[in-house]
């Protein structure tokens, strides 16, 4: 079932590949103490992780991870690294070992649920037969809309929609409360021109706070 | 500014900023046939920004797209989505039905087409708007990101 969906060996390999490259760049952001290489690698992780999405058809979901962690968030992440230090603190070994037990048991939940798993595109699977054949039904009569995606979010659960709008427009609201517009900043620059040999963060402390 | 050693980054960037938007609203208009939609749409078109601000310097990039204009946009974005639902509240159907925009009967689609589009420019708005004003925040929290920086 799951070779027929796939397209046999050879996509079993990309997939092994992928996964194979997620695991190390995993491994390499958790060793790492340079942020800006945590923060480029976490934006290989993203594209790697896009990559995979596509290959098992989850094309909507590959493209927003592309979009939002490829692009997003390793910007808005090099804008935050700029306010802090570019090393993270040497640990000491075995400081974390707490966390790592945790990190461990939850894996080995997880890989024990996959068992219960449908393989991929099972037309019987909960996800395929419930509402989501009933949209694949009556979309085309409805709305007249290809894309079911699309009329799903925004005709069906137009109320969902509305409300991740105001959460990503809250997200900006709250975001600008804790740290100011950013204007006072521009308003410093305009009216000295940018003089090199400052250290930045230590520039504004006086007048920066909202 | 010794020399202009970014001069490959500046020229490429220059030339995909403008592919970078122009996949925006690709994205965005063909939300209705094809994968991604608004939010996608939002982002990639906050990242062309970014990229310019990353590449031109954040102050030239807030002179161009000024921070009160994305704020506002992120939450101009946003009422356009609620009006959406007031507009089909007043044709009297239920909020955000859109077969009610233009009254039609069940299996028109032209209210559905109608509400879909303009949410969906409701979105982009309040994404970009959004994320642009959260980069700002934090950008703009550092006069100038100096070469040494990276």
């Amino acid at each position: 079932m799951t070779d027929a969906v796939l397209g046999g060996t050879g996509t079993a390999l990309i997939n092994i590949l992928l996964l194979a490259i997620l695991f190390v760049v995993a491994i390499a952001i958790a060793r790492l103490r340079s942020l800006f290489a945590i923060v480029m690698l976490s934006g290989v992780y993203s594209l790697v992780s896009a990559a995979w999405y596509i290959l098992v058809d989850a094309v909507d979901v590959g493209f927003t991870e592309a979009a939002v962690g490829a692009g997003m968030s390793t910007a808005v992440l090099l804008a935050a690294m700029l306010l802090t230090a570019r090393t993270a603190k040497p640990e000491k070994p075995f400081s974390r070992i707490g966390p790592f037990i945790v990190c461990a048991a939850a894996g080995i939940m997880l890989l024990y649920a996959t068992i219960d798993l449908p393989p991929l595109g099972d037309p019987a699977s909960p996800a395929n037969s419930g509402v989501g054949l009933t949209y694949l039904q009556v979309n085309w009569y409805d709305t007249g809309v290809p894309n079911v995606v699309t009329s799903v979010l925004a005709s069906y659960r137009g109320f969902d929609t509305l409300g991740e709008t105001a959460v990503v427009f809250t997200a900006g609201l709250a975001v600008v409360l804790l740290l100011g517009f950013g204007e006072r900043s521009l308003a410093d620059t305009l009216r000295r021109a940018p003089k090199s040999g400052t250290r930045p963060g230590t520039v504004h402390k006086d007048g920066d706070g909202t | 500014m010794k020399g202009d050693h970014h001069m490959i980054l500046r020229v490429i960037a220059k030339c995909l900023i403008p592919l970078i938007v122009i996949y925006a609203f690709y994205v965005q208009f063909h939300g209705e046939v094809s994968a991604g939609g608004a939010f996608q749409a939002g982002v990639v078109l906050a990242v062309a920004l970014i990229l310019n601000a990353l590449v031109f310097g954040l102050t030239a990039t807030m002179r161009a797209v000024p921070p009160w204009f994305t704020r506002s946009l992120s939450a101009v974005g946003v009422m356009i989505y609620a009006g959406v639902g007031v507009w089909a509240m007043l044709k009297g159907g239920h909020y955000l039905e859109y077969q009610a925009l233009f009254g039609e009967g069940p299996g028109g689609h032209d209210g559905q087409h109608a509400g879909i589009i303009i949410i969906e420019v409701g979105v982009l708005f309040a994404v970009s708007g959004a994320l642009t004003t959260i980069f700002y925040a934090l950008a703009g929290r550092v006069a100038e990101i100096r070469d040494e920086d990276w």
